[in-house]
């Protein structure tokens, strides 16, 4: 499943990113790698970014760069 | 002997940097503000040293400018010692970086900084464990408050005279065979870089290394191929990612193994974001914020402008009256001190404050959440939240509105950013608002001319978004924890920024103020009146606008100041109709951003993209202003 619908809260494992090496690259950059765990904080209103929390860093992504982040629901707690 | 500063974006790296160079770098919170490298002497011990504070970088991967920069900086210059800066709240993150500088074979210390906050949030790390795994030193650090400053340059200053070597952590099997074979293959070469690290770039693919190389070891480049094709059998993925894949996972037990985590202090900042990024009060907020920065800036900049220009408007009578006639010389002169006086009556009442207004949100991490709670309205004119910056500046001034759309990745987005920022009115054509609009016709009309600024800016923006599609994912950035920024770096940013206007857009108000006088002086200005006829006629104006009109390109608030003498009159009421009052402003408030700004424009994006959007902006103004004709005409008549 995507990340955009997880529901808020909720902690997941990273498996993939479908949207390029570029993509990949920067959230990488980030602290966002696959077999990472995340969760999301809160969403901005009127369909606006996700702010997620990974690696302890809290990063915004918008709708789409969401919805290229393939999770699975595991066991899955942060430090 | 010569240290470099190295760490990822917001580790505190220029606030080292600037604690003990003074006034060269700039820090701050949007990822990646350092885009070049800056370099100091400092005094360490009684030695100098040279100090370089490196773009802050997340890996040496070579994906983006900052990681190639300093990559390159690292393999191609002398440096003694490498001080890793480190976010201590973020160990796991930084540790990353870490593994892959441990890997370059330069003497090296860590720098873990920000302790007290890891200390807020209940981090108890183990300084002396990280010190026996890289078998290097490990010193706690505050860099804001300039704690351990000293001991981390001492200690780099002891490692740089040892040239002691870090120890770097081995990779699985595979990889450390793979990187025994490369390095058996590039034997006997000399190089800046030793064999080892050049050997983990080179199976990591990176094109421009390979491409070096191969140059004085023929076949290098198929070897380095085959080698990682082999793995990529092997394992299903790149050598590159599987490289970054086990330094992430050695990261994360490394982080496991040193950091402990305690009892956590909810602080101000945990329930801060629960107020400034909630879906309903964030934006309450935001605009309160935002108001009380303009109020702030709009109150003490006004003052500051009318005794500023008091002073200057004194000194020119006193200069006309001094020397009886009008020569040459004299109008040349005035007007260069008009030049003068305009960057003084922008720079220091609007332009300080703000930049100082700005850097403070920029480095208490407010400006990021400001991007992510515009981010959807932003993308509806094809942008996304980080672009709201140049927006929010534009209101004080278009120039630092401009050069903010640095911070843009895409051309395409600074593009864009740039032009819809230059349709902002800025402080300057606020006052052609009130002073015409807001002062004869009432301030709900001048609301409205706001209002309708908005709409024709998100029109425009719908439009070119049509024209240039976005292709890009959208937004990613980090929204870093809330941080209280220190007055020397808010103020050093503050200058910084204004630099750049002084520097750059200045001299050309000057000169061009120059040149206006001088065709003042030769009584050919109303020939603007003949070459903007076209325009004024369009619009119902009278001919002697044009002149107002084209030294309004100068300094938006010359267009009112000359209007009142073009027109020979001192009540505008008397010369101009209501509805010719809001066409005028409406063309003003859009028409050619002024001089200075044009200056940055040019910088920033070059010749063609100045003179499109200076087109691009005569073109909105006109229709702008015939619609608000046509809405005038309309209105009176019913």
């Amino acid at each position: 499943m995507e990340l955009i619908s997880v529901g808020i809260g909720k902690w997941v494992r990273v498996v993939g990113i479908h949207g390029g090496k570029d993509l990949e690259n920067k959230l990488r950059q980030l602290g966002l790698v696959p077999g990472d765990c995340a969760r999301i904080l809160r969403q901005a209103p009127l369909g606006g970014p996700f702010l997620i929390e990974v690696s302890g860093r809290s990063i915004a992504v918008g709708r789409r760069v969401a919805s290229l982040i393939e999770v699975e629901d595991s066991e899955c707690v942060s430090l | 002997m010569r240290f470099a500063l190295i760490g990822q974006p917001n580790c505190g790296k220029s606030t080292l940097f600037n604690q003990v160079a003074g006034y060269k770098a700039e820090t701050g919170n949007f990822s990646g503000t350092t885009v070049t490298y800056t370099e100091s002497k400092v005094r360490v011990a009684g030695e100098v040293v040279e100090l370089v504070d490196l773009p802050g970088t997340y890996s040496l991967a070579g994906t983006n400018p900052a990681e190639r920069e300093t990559f390159h900086y690292l393999a191609s210059h002398q440096v003694d010692v490498v001080i890793n800066v480190i976010d201590a709240t973020h160990l796991q993150q930084g540790l990353n970086l870490t593994l892959e500088l441990a890997e370059l074979n330069r003497p090296m210390i860590l720098a873990l900084n920000m302790m007290d906050e890891a200390a807020h949030l209940g981090l108890k790390i183990d300084g002396a464990k990280l010190r026996d795994v890289f078998s290097t030193p490990v010193l706690p650090l505050i860099a804001s408050k300039g704690r351990g400053v000293r001991n981390v340059f001492l200690s780099a200053l002891e490692i740089g005279k040892s040239q002691k070597i870090p120890m770097r952590p081995a990779y699985s099997l595979d990889i450390e065979e793979a990187i025994q074979s490369l390095v058996s293959s590039l034997n006997g070469r000399e190089e800046s870089l030793e064999l080892e690290p050049l050997a983990i770039k080179l199976l990591e693919g990176d094109e421009i290394l390979i491409a070096q190389v191969q140059q004085d070891v023929p076949g290098l480049s198929d070897r380095v191929l085959s080698i990682q094709q082999r793995l990529e059998q092997l394992h299903g993925q790149t050598p590159a990612w599987i490289i970054s894949g086990e330094r992430h996972r050695l990261a994360a037990n490394l982080a496991h193994r040193v950091v402990e985590q305690g009892e956590r202090s909810i602080t101000w900042r945990d329930r801060l974001d629960n107020v400034l990024l909630h879906p309903l009060w964030g934006y309450v907020f935001l605009v309160i914020i935002l108001l009380i920065l303009f109020e702030a800036i709009y109150g003490l900049g006004s003052t500051l402008e009318e005794q500023l220009i008091g002073v200057f408007n004194v000194f020119n009578l006193r200069l006309t009256t001094l020397s009886g006639s009008n020569t040459l010389l004299i109008e040349l002169f005035i007007g260069i001190l008009q030049g003068i006086a305009g960057g003084v009556a922008i720079v220091l009442p609007y332009l300080l404050p703000f930049l100082i207004g700005l850097g403070f949100l920029e480095d208490v991490g407010y400006l990021p959440r400001v991007a992510f709670l515009m981010d959807a309205l932003m993308h509806r004119i094809g942008l996304h939240g980080k672009a709201v910056v140049p927006f929010i500046l534009g209101y004080g001034c278009n120039v630092p509105a401009v050069m903010s759309t640095r911070m843009l990745e895409e051309r395409r987005e600074r593009f864009l950013a740039a032009a819809l920022a230059t349709l902002v009115p800025c402080a300057a054509r606020l006052a052609v608002v009130f002073g015409l609009v807001a002062f004869y016709l009432g301030p709900r009309l001048a609301l409205g001319i706001y209002l309708f600024n908005l709409f024709v800016i998100a029109l425009t923006g719908r439009i070119l978004t049509k024209l240039m599609p976005e292709d890009t994912p959208g937004l990613i950035l980090e929204i870093p924890v809330y941080r209280m920024p220190t007055l020397k770096n808010v103020l050093l940013k503050a200058w910084f920024r204004a630099r750049e206007f002084i520097v750059e857009a200045w001299p050309i108000l000057i000169l061009g103020s120059a040149v206006l006088a001088l065709l003042n002086y030769l009584q050919i200005t109303s020939f603007f009146n003949i070459l903007i006829r076209p325009i004024t006629w369009i619009l119902g104006l009278p001919e002697q606008v044009g002149i107002p009109l084209i030294f309004g390109i100068l300094r938006k608030e010359l267009s009112l100041i000359m209007l009142r003498q073009a027109l020979g009159v001192t009540n505008f009421a008397t010369a101009l109709s209501p509805v010719q009052m809001v066409t005028f402003t409406v063309f003003v408030v859009f028409y050619i951003p002024c001089l200075a700004t044009l200056a940055v424009l040019k910088r920033e994006l070059g010749w063609r993209e100045m003179i499109l959007i200076a087109l691009l902006t005569v073109l909105i103004a006109m229709l702008a202003a015939l619609a608000a004709r046509g809405i005038g005409m309309l209105v009176t008549a019913t």
